[in-house]
């Protein structure tokens, strides 16, 4: 993936007048965030490894503590169920956590706390958990099997989760500023490729971007590529190429995994019949397959063809960069494949 | 420490492990009956330990109740109607039959955390609230209970350590009844005593007769006062002795006869009702009340339970989700103003000062922190490390710890203000580790000093994850 100095149209909603600062990065998209949501409300609380004195693993709180004090910026041992399990005690009492994992590799190490008391806590016995657990994610930087993953379909299979996985520093900030704001436990994927390769101007005033909803990246009519992320990137560098093949391609960013925006996914497959879903994750029980299925459930009569998808290999994430280069889903990959699905 | 107790806090104690017991003994009965859904656990012989542990919290404070604690959710508060409807899979039920036994909740009126059945994974959640609680200035104190086994957890192990590290007002029951199902708990802990565990993180414990009520109302109110107080988590360990089987279908064949029989005879209501009427506090008449009372109180809710209807199918469909204000409005009840932890009050100089570490970031040169050396020791600790104390060239670097040391407190007086600010600000850990081998010692005093030469304060805060 080239390094995208501009960013993207942005796909939802007004935005509003422009910030003074110039343009910012998608890490300070989230620093802007959280330093924002906690001055507006006190019960915004940031919780995990390293985030205060040192500012987090990726300096994306730094300066919190300084601002908000040792009770509002806790820094705890290695300890992710503690973490998670801590903060779903908090918002009991209508505190607003925010959790850092240092990786999100590292989520799964707090997967039951996640998925068995904080996912099931409203549907069991009425009681909601208002927190945000957030960290760095994603492959491309050579971190190797335990710093690069996309554990995102884990999560996308737990009811009573949200999860989240913006491509622009624009919804980085909306998306974590509304997943803040909700009454429900969500989980915020932060590409760590994007964090400082690209970089957008932000609206001075307060915004949120609503979860659940896809944005169209670019309108197209002879094929939809659906996807999130830093491969919504690669999605529009590739529709780029192919456009100066006369093929017009229309590319939606997911934005958020769940709930998934079916009604802007039927949409555009009315429109141009062809679907190309392009993740980073592992292929087998990716995203890819649900939308499949949905599709398949849905859609089947709008469809020209079958339902295409790149995405990484079924394997771990490699750490020698050859090795990792083959492993993940790229533009030359997504122009093959969105090539071959033009002629259906 | 009994005659801290009033006569009327003694027949209460007593009417609640009655009710316990009955509000059990009844649903033993509609199991028989097919009228229970699913699986039914007994804390027969333990009801001193819920009872007399809730008994010492105030009305605002949190308990998150384990499956055999039946006895902590009625003196709450909870009425046995919501303990047999939960049991039937009823619509009346508290989670309108989503969820079963003991697993339900109130967040608003009784401050009740529901459980899950993945044991220990209650302790950092009870951790959180106890750490809302302070923060809010609510003055509260959140308490849950563990098992000998749960206590083998992961999660036991991150929550009590972090409740530690954060002095969390926190009160952990560690219900010490034998058996982990099958297991007993010398197969599963190589301790005597589990009150043990909490040497591990420095922090209080204490270990009860659990089948001593008043014994464990008034240990538990010391831990309860102390934790309120700022003390940090405290740890009971109640030893008291599982009677029934794991749950209704485990004939318990694997327990020794002759431990039954032993704890059979110190049943804890017996005991109690034993030391009440010695003390002439329980009269014939009294008891006839109680009696009638729960009597009639357990026939009400019973028939209630019994005529509740099942959920309707489509309810299954529903509530995954909150959403939002119009579902549940969240609320931060604030009892401390807020300006306290919004700017420009809760601006601070973002470096941490912890005893035996210096001060994070400014640290430097002669003043670096040293590890071992500058810290706060036990007697017990010194003992142990001057009989390490390495000979030959490893002496030099003993010393250079000494000069640091004395450097360090040459420069401390002026920093005294700033620490006393962060102490209060930061809870402080004891840095005290267990020095068991002596080659582990020299070495880390050697690396620290070499550390502190350089690049102190950075060399000390990362953390080197990956």
């Amino acid at each position: 993936m080239a390094n995208t100095s501009k960013a993207p149209a942005n796909g939802g909603g007004n935005r509003g007048g422009k910030g003074n600062g110039g343009p910012v990065t998608f890490l300070e998209a989230i620093k802007q965030a959280m330093f924002e949501e906690m001055q507006r409300d006190p019960a915004v609380v940031v919780i995990g490894e390293d985030v205060g004195v040192y500012g987090g693993a990726f300096k994306t709180s730094e300066g919190l503590l300084e601002k908000f004090g040792w009770e509002r910026v806790i820094d705890t041992p290695i300890s992710e169920s503690a973490i998670i399990g801590a903060a779903c005690g908090m918002s009991y009492l209508g505190l607003r956590p925010i959790c850092e994992m240092q990786f999100i590799d590292f989520i799964v190490c707090a997967f039951n706390q996640l998925t068995n008391f904080v996912a099931k806590g409203h549907y069991l016995w009425n009681a909601p958990a208002p927190i945000v657990v957030r960290g760095p994610s994603g492959g491309g930087v050579h971190g190797g099997p335990f710093h690069s993953a996309n554990p995102e379909m884990y999560f996308v299979h737990t009811p009573g989760l949200k999860v989240i996985y913006p491509s622009t520093p624009y919804d980085a900030k909306g998306l974590l500023k509304a997943a803040v704001r909700d009454n429900n436990p969500v989980l915020f994927f932060e590409h760590k490729y994007l964090y400082r390769r690209i970089k957008e101007e932000l609206p001075s005033e307060d915004y949120t971007v609503p979860i659940g909803k896809a944005a169209v990246r670019r309108e197209g009519k002879h094929l939809t590529i659906l996807s999130y992320a830093a491969m919504m990137h690669n999605s529009l560098e590739a529709a780029e190429a192919l456009a100066k093949e006369g093929i017009e391609i229309e590319v939606i960013d997911l934005r958020t995994l769940l709930p998934l925006d079916e009604e802007t996914i039927l949409k555009s497959v009315k429109k141009t019949n062809r679907v190309l879903v392009v993740h980073e994750d592992t292929k087998t029980g990716g995203i890819a397959g649900e939308i499949a299925a949905i599709l398949c459930e849905k859609a089947f009569g709008d469809l020209d063809g079958p339902v295409f998808r790149v995405t990484a290999l079924d394997t771990p994430v490699p750490y020698s960069p050859p090795l990792e280069e083959h492993f993940l889903p790229n533009t030359q990959k997504i122009v093959a494949a969105a090539k071959e699905l033009a002629r259906y | 420490m009994r005659k801290e107790l009033t006569r009327q806090q003694h027949l209460d104690l007593y009417y609640y492990m009655r009710l316990n017991r009955a509000v059990e003994d009844t649903m033993v009965k509609l199991f028989r009956q097919n009228k229970i859904v699913g699986g039914l656990y007994s804390s027969l012989g333990q009801e001193a330990i819920s009872v007399g542990t809730a008994f010492a919290l105030e009305k605002k404070d949190w308990i998150a109740p384990m499956i055999r604690n039946i006895g902590a959710l009625l003196v709450k508060g909870v009425p046995p109607r919501d303990i047999f409807t939960q049991h039937m899979a009823k619509y009346t039920s508290p989670t309108l039959g989503k969820d079963g036994t003991s697993h339900f909740g109130d967040l608003e009126k009784l401050h009740i955390v529901s459980p899950i059945s993945m044991l220990g994974d209650l302790i950092p959640v009870m951790t959180g609230v106890a750490m809302a609680g302070r923060y809010l200035g609510q003055k509260i104190v959140a308490m849950t209970w563990i098992g000998d086994g749960g206590s083998s957890t992961g999660v036991f192990h991150e929550g009590l350590n972090f409740a530690a590290t954060q002095k969390a007002p926190f009160v952990l029951i560690l219900e010490n009844n034998g058996w982990a199902y099958s297991t007993p708990v010398r197969r599963q802990v190589p301790l005597e005593n589990l009150a043990d565990r909490a040497k591990a993180y420095g922090i209080t414990s204490y270990i009860v007769d659990g089948n001593d009520v008043a014994d464990v109302y008034s240990t538990a109110k010391e831990a309860v006062d102390r934790a309120r107080a700022g003390e940090g988590p405290i740890l009971i360990e109640a030893k008291t002795f599982r009677r029934m089987g794991h749950a209704q279908h485990d004939p318990a064949e694997y327990v020794p006869k002759e431990m039954r029989e032993y704890w059979e005879k110190r049943d804890p209501i017996l005991l109690h009702k034993k030391f009440l009427t010695d003390k002439k506090l329980l009269d014939a008449k009294t008891k006839k009340e109680i009696e009638g009372k729960i009597e009639a109180l357990l026939s009400k809710d019973r028939d209630f339970a019994e005529d509740s209807p099942m959920p309707p199918p489509e309810l299954a469909e529903q509530g995954v989700y909150c959403t939002g204000d119009d579902c549940h409005k969240i609320r931060a009840k604030w009892e401390r103003p807020i300006a306290e932890v919004t700017p420009p009050k809760s601006i601070i100089d973002a470096s941490w000062v912890v005893e035996g570490f210096g001060r994070g970031k400014s640290s430097g040169g002669a003043q670096a922190p040293i590890h071992f050396g500058d810290t706060a020791q036990s007697e017990e600790r010194k003992e142990v490390e001057e009989k390490l104390a390495p000979a030959g060239p490893v002496e030099i670097v003993t010393e250079k710890v000494g000069a640091a040391k004395s450097a360090k407190n040459a420069a401390s007086n002026g920093r005294k203000a700033e620490k006393a600010r962060a102490d209060k600000d930061f809870p402080r850990g004891s840095g005290q580790a267990d020095a068991t081998n002596r080659n582990g010692v020299a070495k880390v005093v050697a690396k620290s000093v070499k550390a502190a030469a350089k690049a102190p304060a950075k060399s000390l805060a990362r953390k080197g994850r990956r």
